[in-house]
């Protein structure tokens, strides 16, 4: 039985097309990774699903409640964890678990026994009286998902449930989420701007411009890249690029060259093969070459000629690099 | 029907939770009435005097101060809505199985009750201030704060509905709260004023809650201050009358703004 079955999923803000006819399905006990630029429209794709927002077109079933007619049932059923912290700071963790409880009408006799096993598991039982705003953001992040537990969601939404964390804590929080599935076949709805953790996914979605345009497993959608990823750095990379795409026109049938954070990436099916021919009669000069596996990244690159963690490079970011190839201009 | 009932119930629970551990809040909604009555009562105790007959000013600004307390209480339930959302706890609210209407009549009954303890608690000046208490006053006087508070956070929880940040809602506050709290009759009588003073303040519901603890306050000597509306004066029921229709008019609004589904 499928957790979620989503057929053609529309949201407008009045011109503006967040979500455009979206289908997917995703099936019970599976982590179902939900990838794409910022603003693609994975929030808004999101809160639909949990109620939060009304639908401009199409059905949404999760649990196998419609978001619109069976509002209160999937409530019920799912569990949130959000982009944004949502807890009362001024509340104690316990008493942050104890809200949520009422909340949900979780019976008396269940509740303070799971809040025990909860704040164990996501290992805060020593700070169930403190005030939340004492916490540190990893602290917080482990007491979200605890309470997004609490009231036994069959589905679980994670909305960059690590974003801004230290590696070793978004590590920490992976392992409680890896094995809560494992126990509990739960159903794992997951966004996130980390590759590595995209990679935990049974299956990944790429949405762009408020359409899917990708769905496969991760191993699937890197063999679909062909090969191996090569990776040219030149002293004039746009001239270079060219001059690939002019040689080796069979490129541009595939992930053809793009130019990106100062080198030049695509694909080709024997790496180790390509090289040598490539630098036998190549003209531009160039400075480095790599050849790897293809990741994620280089998926997420092709799909939507972005990498996505240029997603997350603010405005400062992007001055900077201005103002530096300025400095560097001939 | 449930679902109404748990959330009125789970967010006035938090709205006490609140209350109760933040004791500088406590503190800080007592520190402007009192403020007032000390400031203006001694400056203006001999000019306003005057057209008070009968009653000395700080008697006569005692019963509306009670009054404000309540209003700053019941638009701080706005405040901690828009609060909320800015820290992002009202999805958590938004998201669980709850009612919106409940979700909005928890915040007024929270509300009114932190209202209710601190418009109690400001009876302990009573004493210092030449204004005699009997035991059957303070029992009247709880309703009558109750349903100024309901009808008070109704305003605070409408305004709140469609605000995003704490600035955009401080600058309402400005606007709105600040004229409706001068122009109520806390600070001297809105019978004798220029007319277009004297019809705002009469279609402030904020003014008939004033005179409604005033009239109850002062028994005789009240009732001959009190507000006209037409040549009218009006009793302490009628007054309260208003003031329930105009709380049962701005919840009822202000349940429909915030559960219009986005």
């Amino acid at each position: 039985m499928n957790t979620i079955e989503v057929e053609e999923l529309s949201r407008n803000f009045g011109q503006l097309v967040a979500v455009d006819r979206v289908s997917f399905q995703v099936a019970e006990g599976e982590i179902f990774g939900f990838l794409g630029p910022n603003g693609a429209g994975k929030t808004t794709t999101i809160n639909m699903l949990c109620t939060l927002l009304a639908l401009s077109g199409g059905r949404a079933i999760v649990n196998g409640y419609d978001v619109v007619r069976q509002r209160s049932e999937v409530r019920h059923s799912i569990g949130l964890v959000f982009q944004e912290p949502a807890l009362d700071e001024y509340l104690t963790a316990e008493q942050n678990l104890r809200f949520h409880a009422y909340a949900y009408n979780i019976p008396k006799e269940l509740r303070e026994k799971r809040i025990g096993k909860l704040l164990e598991l996501v290992e805060l039982s020593d700070r169930r009286k403190s005030k939340v705003r004492t916490f540190s953001g990893g602290m917080k992040r482990r007491l979200e998902i605890a309470r997004g537990l609490l009231h036994n969601p069959r589905v679980l939404f994670l909305d960059e449930p690590t974003l801004g964390l230290d590696p070793q804590t978004r590590r920490l929080i992976w392992d409680y989420i890896l094995a809560l599935r494992k126990e509990n076949n739960l159903t794992i709805f997951l966004t996130t701007h980390y590759m590595d953790e995209a990679e935990n996914s049974d299956r990944i979605s790429i949405i762009d411009h408020g359409r899917i345009i990708a769905l496969d497993t991760p191993d699937k959608l890197k063999d679909a890249l062909g090969g191996d990823v090569i990776t040219l750095k030149a002293v004039d990379n746009n001239a270079a690029a060219l001059e690939l795409k002019e040689r080796y026109p069979e490129l541009s049938s595939g992930p053809s060259p793009v130019v990106q954070n100062g080198v030049i990436t695509f694909s080709v099916p024997q790496g180790e093969k390509f090289l040598p021919k490539l630098m036998d009669s190549f003209q531009s000069h160039l400075l480095s070459i790599g050849i790897r596996r293809p990741t994620l990244d280089d998926v997420f690159l092709n799909l939507t000629g972005r990498a996505i963690r240029d997603e997350e490079a603010g405005f400062k970011e992007q001055m900077k690099g201005m103002v530096m190839r300025r400095g560097h201009g001939r | 029907m449930e679902e109404v009932f748990r959330g009125m119930w789970v967010v006035a629970y938090r709205e006490l939770l609140r209350f109760v551990q933040e004791r500088s809040r406590i503190f800080s909604s007592f520190a402007m009435p009192l403020l007032f009555l000390v400031i203006f009562g001694a400056g203006f105790n001999r000019i306003i005097g005057a057209m008070t007959p009968g009653v000395d000013y700080i008697q006569f600004m005692y019963p509306g101060i009670i009054a404000m307390t309540v209003l700053m209480s019941s638009v701080m339930s706005g405040l901690s809505i828009v609060w909320d959302r800015e820290f992002g706890f009202l999805k958590e609210i938004l998201v669980a199985p709850l009612g919106r209407s409940g979700i909005v009549l928890g915040k007024a009954a929270g509300s009114a009750t932190v209202a209710v303890i601190q418009g109690i608690v400001m009876l302990v000046l009573a004493p210092f201030l030449g204004v005699s208490l009997s035991p059957l006053m303070v029992i009247e006087l709880i309703p009558m704060l109750i349903i100024i508070s309901l009808s008070l956070s109704g305003l605070g929880v409408l305004i709140a509905s469609r605000m995003r940040s704490q600035q955009g809602f401080q600058i309402i506050v400005q606007i709105i709260i600040m004229p409706m709290m001068f122009l109520s009759g806390v600070f001297f009588p809105v019978n004798n004023v220029p007319t277009w003073m004297e019809v705002i303040s009469k279609i402030n519901p904020l003014t008939y809650g004033v005179d409604a603890i005033r009239q109850l306050f002062l028994g005789q000597a009240g009732n001959a201050i009190g507000v006209t509306v037409f040549g009218h004066t009006m009793t302490i029921l009628q007054d309260v009358l208003v003031v329930v229709i105009l709380g049962v008019v701005l919840l009822s609004i202000a349940t429909w703004s915030f559960s219009k589904q986005e």
